[in-house]
């Protein structure tokens, strides 16, 4: 991948223009001037604007993770911000959430204020999620108001469930009076024990300790009701089985102020995939059964879950290449995400690439309460230009991340990002 | 000899080969009834014992497997590992194969650390039991010796009675006999049956007795006294009421049933020490169909030749 500053006029010719926002696609080029948005549609460019041909290409907004690990501070040989940037710009995202489980994580408003001042030197838009307790110990609240006011668009002691209900009662409305999501990681450590896979026959026939799906989804019971209680915005991250997707479509109902989102590799592989015992592989939640898959399609085309996220969480070579008990949970995801996603939704499921390009740019961007109208005159640049048809396999060369641990080497995507333009940088797919 | 190149569990392993082991066996057997129990059918072949967990019999029945064949074996233990140094299981790995062996007869207490192992190292591997996935080795002794004793596997009533949960064991059984045929009942307490597992195709039946009346062979495992007394089994004397095989239990049946242990037996427990040693049970002849069918299986994996082409 190439990265490099932007001409200072930009030409976009040629491509198929899909405003995910408004829903529509619009004929005509691009034009981007001093890295702005100057004209979409019929454009009035210089003569000498450099032009990129877009042929057979989509042009669309630059997508958004609300749900990443960039590691920085404490584990910068997984990830910074800076090297996650370039992972994010190879997968046409321009703007990230970094989660807080950092070392020391992100509990204070002065480390809000560190990830904010480092995130200025960084090519994508980098926004922290702030710890919902000091240490992320599931007991003593952070100082939200302040961190809130420092850059932090959201709380979660993400990979560390709040285990105590009135702790979670106590975040939820203390929340509410910043009005900002917090997202609790949604697995009862009781019933998930020393799970290392989804319960079910295949845990079984490995002979690996099972997570079964209720781990999940009496968590997710019992914060969709303090959610309905307190009147707070809860965000539901990396929703994996059928039985979440089931309460949270109950509530929805009642509660519009309930989000969620799934993963893709929660929509691209279950349970048999790690017959082979890929740590890889190995994340929380756990990748769960076929019908678990399904339910977790269903409920993106019906609105039930609102976004995808990749849950991108870089691991060292060290901690993958082990037995599967002492290997880490997660798996990076920003680069296949795009090509994963479009395969399943699009390619093996009929959704339109519109629907798609919605779930990774404006939904998200709509839960944090960011700006989606990209297209806009004057509007700083977000962009992605990519091949929706495009098959090809995904290999390590792929991969900007600082870590390589991903479970999609040798698979079959479609779709691929070809360029990504964000604060006034454009990358460049070379391989 | 066989389809596969490697022995790391029975799961969808075909049955002829399962067959051609159980046959090979029974040849081996005729070796150890010799006054000199040795043929030099692996003559030049190195063998690692690579034991990263505790184990006396199994470790001890390959060893033995090992020197009747005349192959050169090294041990290799947890406790005078490098492990505990802090190195890698790769690099161990990694290390013994650098130092040019043929096999490795591993156990670990990961599920999966075998199938690992073969990513590491081209040696031959053969699964000593991996966590609680499967122990092939024990379900092909087990096989074995209810092939001695029935002539035959199809169509038997297998039970097979304790903690399902944590047993590899009873998976690798469960896969072995319903591959070449049998019938399986699990019984046990059902917080120690996972749920799931009726999917393989085998019964559960919450009823001791029930299962005694249905079976041709129990196969007892050990309950774990670790797993007593955590949430899992209240207590000694209520596992042995609901579960335990005691002689009173296999007296008011009156029936000829087959008595089987993998060991190491808590008697008083899980079985009856008359049971044990009682003419029903087939414990011993296990432990000695255990080198006869190891024999088997690294003669077959190693690349032995038959004992014929060494007399020629």
């Amino acid at each position: 991948m190439k990265i490099e500053k932007m001409a200072k006029n930009l030409i976009l010719k040629n491509g198929t223009i899909m405003d995910p926002f408004h829903g529509k696609t619009i004929s005509g080029d691009i034009w981007l001037k001093d890295g702005k948005i100057a004209g979409v549609g019929k454009v009035d460019a210089p003569k000498d604007s450099l032009t990129i041909d877009c042929s057979g290409k989509v042009i669309t907004h630059g997508f958004c993770d609300i749900h990443v690990h960039f590691r920085e501070p404490g584990r910068e040989d997984k990830e910074t911000l800076i090297t996650g940037s370039h992972s994010a710009m190879a997968g046409g995202f321009t703007r990230v959430c970094v989660m807080p489980n950092t070392n020391p994580p992100l509990d204070t408003p002065e480390s809000i204020n560190f990830i904010r001042e480092k995130a200025e030197e960084c090519p994508i838009y980098i926004h922290p999620i702030g710890a919902v307790t000091k240490s992320q110990n599931g007991n003593d609240l952070t100082e939200m108001g302040l961190m809130h006011n420092e850059g932090a668009v959201a709380f979660s002691d993400d990979g560390l469930p709040i285990q105590n209900g009135a702790m979670m009662r106590i975040a939820l409305e203390y929340a509410t009076m910043i009005d900002v999501p917090v997202i609790n990681h949604a697995e009862d450590e009781c019933l998930r024990a020393e799970g290392l896979m989804h319960e079910g026959i295949i845990s079984t026939q490995l002979g690996l300790p099972g997570n079964p799906d209720l781990a999940e989804s009496a968590m997710v019971y019992r914060d969709l009701e303090l959610a309905q209680f307190t009147g707070a915005r809860l965000h539901i991250p990396h929703v994996s089985s059928m039985k979440a997707v089931h309460h949270i479509r109950e509530m929805k109902i009642k509660n519009e102020k309930i989000t969620a989102e799934v993963t893709p590799h929660h929509l691209f592989f279950n349970d048999e995939a790690l017959t082979s015992y890929n740590t890889n592989l190995k994340v929380a939640p756990p990748v769960r059964t076929e019908s678990d898959r399904k339910a977790l399609i269903d409920a993106l085309k019906d609105g039930t879950i609102d976004c995808i996220a990749t849950d991108h969480a870089p691991h060292t070579i060290e901690d993958k290449e082990t037995t599967f008990d002492l290997a880490s949970f997660g798996m990076i995801g920003l680069e296949s995400c795009f090509g994963a996603v479009n395969k399943v939704l699009v390619h093996d499921e009929g959704l339109e690439l519109g629907n798609v390009l919605k779930l990774l740019s404006s939904n998200p961007r709509a839960i944090m309460g960011f700006e989606q109208d990209l297209f806009s005159e004057g509007t700083d640049a977000e962009i992605t230009i990519l091949d929706p048809d495009v098959e090809w396999s995904f290999e390590k060369v792929h991969v900007q991340s600082r870590s390589i641990n991903s479970p999609y080497y040798g698979e079959i995507l479609k779709g691929k990002v070809e360029y990504t333009i964000s604060r006034g940088q454009i990358t460049t797919q070379l391989s | 000899m066989l389809q596969q190149r490697h022995l790391l569990g029975l799961e969808g392993y075909p049955s002829e080969d399962i067959q051609t082991i159980i046959d090979t066996g029974f040849k081996f057997r005729e070796v150890l009834d010799r006054p000199i129990k040795k043929v030099p059918s692996l003559q030049g072949v190195t063998i690692v014992n690579l034991f990263f967990e505790n184990s006396t019999r199994t470790r001890i029945s390959f060893e033995l497997a090992q020197k009747r064949l005349s192959a050169d074996t090294v041990n290799f233990s947890a406790s005078s590992s490098s492990l505990k140094k802090g190195e890698s299981f790769k690099d161990t790995a990694q290390n013994i194969e650098a130092m040019k062996i043929d096999a490795v007869v591993m156990r670990h207490p990961t599920p999966g650390a075998p199938k690992h192992l073969t990513e590491f190292i081209d040696a031959v591997i053969i699964n000593a039991g991996d966590g609680t996935h499967e122990h092939p080795t024990q379900a092909i002794l087990d096989m074995m010796s209810l092939h001695e004793k029935f002539g035959k596997l199809k169509g038997l009533k297998v039970g097979i009675i304790g903690d399902i949960s944590h047993s590899r064991v009873a998976l690798s059984n469960i896969h072995g006999l319903l591959i070449m045929g049998a019938d399986v009942t699990l019984c046990g307490p059902p917080n120690l049956i996972p749920p799931f597992i009726k999917d393989l195709g085998v019964k559960i039946n919450y009823n001791v007795d029930e299962v005694i009346e249905w079976a041709d062979a129990l196969n007892i495992l050990r309950i774990q006294r670790e797993r007593m007394g955590l949430g899992l089994v209240p207590s000694v004397r209520e596992y042995r009421a609901m579960f335990g095989i005691t002689q009173e239990r296999l007296d008011t049946h009156q029936k000829e049933i087959v008595i089987m242990h993998p060991g190491p037996m808590n008697r008083g427990v899980e079985i009856d020490g008359t049971v044990a040693d009682g003419d029903q049970a087939i414990i011993l002849d296990q432990v000695l169909n255990g080198v006869a069918s190891r024999m088997a299986i690294l003669f077959l994996l190693c690349g032995g030749k038959s004992s014929e082409e060494d007399e020629s």
